[in-house]
């Protein structure tokens, strides 16, 4: 399960190569892109179905349009640009023509979070995640690697209804071997323990597992669970978390005030409460820099995930932290 | 219909009065029995607050029960306030945001050639909806893609929510800039049907292109309190009202 792989890949590296399989297995996927194909490797599906590759340019409403229509029309539409333009660009086109009627359009949004570096704050999706998971009926999914993110988006393919999947642009870890099975609306429990939980997304489900190992050394047993599909949310292994081990921290790419962070907590208040603490975007915006340089300067590290685990740690009610 | 229930979007309702008659019976390939047969030709409202217009008209062509009309807007009614795809079958998009449907319609004309299936789309939008930039995009996406497939109607009834048109923000010269978009303009007398129906087999035989139907309506049309008069865009008629103008209309 935790095998590691030789070679670091970019989550948005998934796409291009799974649509065109895809296809060729039969599926009706067609592609509606805005620009950003290179880059988000949808363009790659154009290469081998030209027909069905379809270009707005640099136009997210229309492109969300057209995919709706496609759609409602039979199609598997599979549409891409960066976070920051979906759902931000075209959020009132994703409500109304995509999610009020559940058409299956499946929209994947690259670039997500501060990791996209040096290109700074108007490219940097830290809000995008709160806007897609106010809309009843849409599944969304951040993967944390390459081989979640490709098995996520054949699982978006087969299965009816609209998608959000959040993919980055730098090459991280890859944590899964081929054996894995990506299920939707179930967290992953990666590392089993019974003094904290930390629940980690996307990227930061690697620092998450470094984070528990380090803890480990201090005598702190930590479960990990990569929450990979946010909507659904896995509300069960949320509950036990809490019930089991008594803390919780999240750890997200994301603001963390209306992120994983409020919707964990939501699910823990209404359950067994425990004390919680949140890795994330603190309620302000980055900066251009090496996307390694700002994980560090905001904090998304698995050394912050260290701190807050010994912080929720010591709320625990009178203990020293240990169950 | 309005009056009864005391909201509602008249003005626009009654300036499409003749397109969708047009259209349901005389244009449209279609089966209210069998709303969802892959091969129909789709009319698409993206002007969604005229959906008292759709709703009647649909009930008159046999989609549902003309008595279902007086539920528009009331709880447990399929007839929703604004169109909700598939309530009942047969309403094709769920509209209501103004600037959608154009953009749904160019999908729905890529699948149908994708698939080379013959259906024909036929979307109405209104002039103030001509404001929305999703409609600039997607005026600029139909004819690059060629779809002639696709018919685009605007009712261009000069007037919107709060004014009119051309003193809230000009589309003038509008089939100059549709031409010069790359699409095949007609503008017709929106109130005469047999100009519509003509512009509707003109748009048939154009290929390579998009056609555009310039209709030339008058806001609240019939109704000599509502004509031309912002006032009437999303406002009921009360009970007196709605018999003046029952009357004048001739029902």
């Amino acid at each position: 399960m935790t095998a590691v792989s030789p070679a670091p890949a970019a989550t948005r590296e998934a796409l291009g190569p799974t649509l065109k399989r895809l296809a060729g297995e039969g599926l009706p996927i067609v592609v509606v892109d805005a620009d950003l194909g290179v880059s988000t490797t949808a363009r790659q599906f154009r290469e081998a179905y030209p027909d069905r590759f379809f270009s707005v340019g640099i136009a997210e409403q229309n492109m969300i349009g057209v995919s709706a229509g496609l759609a409602a029309a039979g199609k598997t539409a599979f549409c891409s640009t960066f976070g920051v333009f979906m759902p931000g660009r075209c959020f009132d086109q994703i409500r109304v023509s995509v999610a009020q009627p559940g058409l299956n359009v499946k929209m994947v949004a690259s670039h997500g979070g501060i990791s996209v570096g040096e290109d700074g704050i108007s490219a940097q999706a830290i809000e995008d995640l709160a806007l897609i998971s106010s809309l009843p009926g849409v599944n969304v999914i951040v993967p944390a690697d390459v081989v979640e993110a490709t098995q996520a988006i054949e699982l978006a393919a087969r299965t009816p209804g609209p998608f959000y999947i959040r993919t980055g642009r730098p090459k991280i870890p890859v944590i899964h071997d081929e054996t894995y099975r990506f299920q939707l609306g179930k967290a992953d429990v990666l590392r089993q323990g019974s003094d904290a939980t930390i629940i980690a997304l996307g990227i930061m489900v690697q620092p998450a597992l470094d984070a528990a190992r380090a803890l480990e050394q201090e005598g702190v047993d930590c479960r990990v669970l990569n929450m990979a599909t946010l909507r659904p949310l896995d509300e069960a292994a949320i509950v036990a978390a809490a019930r089991e081990t008594g803390a919780i921290v999240t750890a997200e790419e994301h603001q963390v005030h209306v992120g994983m962070a409020a919707m964990v907590a939501r699910v823990v208040t209404a359950n067994d409460p425990a004390p919680m603490g949140a890795v994330g975007m603190r309620d302000r915006y980055a900066e251009s820099g090496r996307w390694d340089q700002l994980m560090e300067r905001y904090g998304l590290t698995s050394d912050a995930i260290v701190r807050e685990v010994k912080a929720v740690l010591a709320r625990k009610t009178g203990s020293d932290g240990r169950k | 219909m309005l009056a009864d229930l005391g909201s509602g979007h008249p003005g626009g309702s009654l300036s499409s009065v003749e397109i969708l008659t047009a259209i349901y019976f005389s244009v449209l390939r279609h089966d209210p029995k069998r709303p969802d047969w892959p091969d129909r030709d789709r009319f698409i409202l993206s002007k969604g607050h005229a959906c008292p217009v759709l709703y009647s008209t649909m009930a008159e062509a046999g989609y549902f029960p003309v008595e279902e009309l007086t539920t528009f807007r009331k709880l447990d009614s399929r007839l929703q306030g604004h169109p909700k795809a598939g309530s009942p079958p047969g309403v094709e998009m769920s509209s209501g945001s103004l600037g959608q449907g154009l953009s749904y319609s160019i999908g729905q004309c890529l699948a149908a050639r994708l698939d080379g299936k013959a259906f024909r789309v036929y979307c109405l939008l209104g002039d103030g909806e001509c404001q929305e930039g999703q409609t600039w995009e997607a005026l600029m996406c139909a004819p690059f893609h060629q779809l002639d497939n696709l018919v685009a109607i605007i009712d261009r009834n000069g007037v919107q929510n709060d004014w009119y048109v051309a003193e809230t923000m000009d589309l003038e010269p509008l089939d100059a800039k549709l031409t010069a978009f790359g699409w095949h303009v007609i503008p017709v007398d929106g109130h005469d049907l047999g100009q519509l129906v003509d512009a509707f087999e003109e748009a048939k035989g154009i290929t390579g292109k998009p056609t555009a139907i310039i209709a030339r309506t008058v806001k609240g049309k019939g109704v000599s309190f509502m004509e031309n008069n912002p006032d009437w865009h999303g406002k009921a008629p009360s009970k007196e009202q709605a018999e003046q103008a029952l009357a004048e209309i001739g029902e």
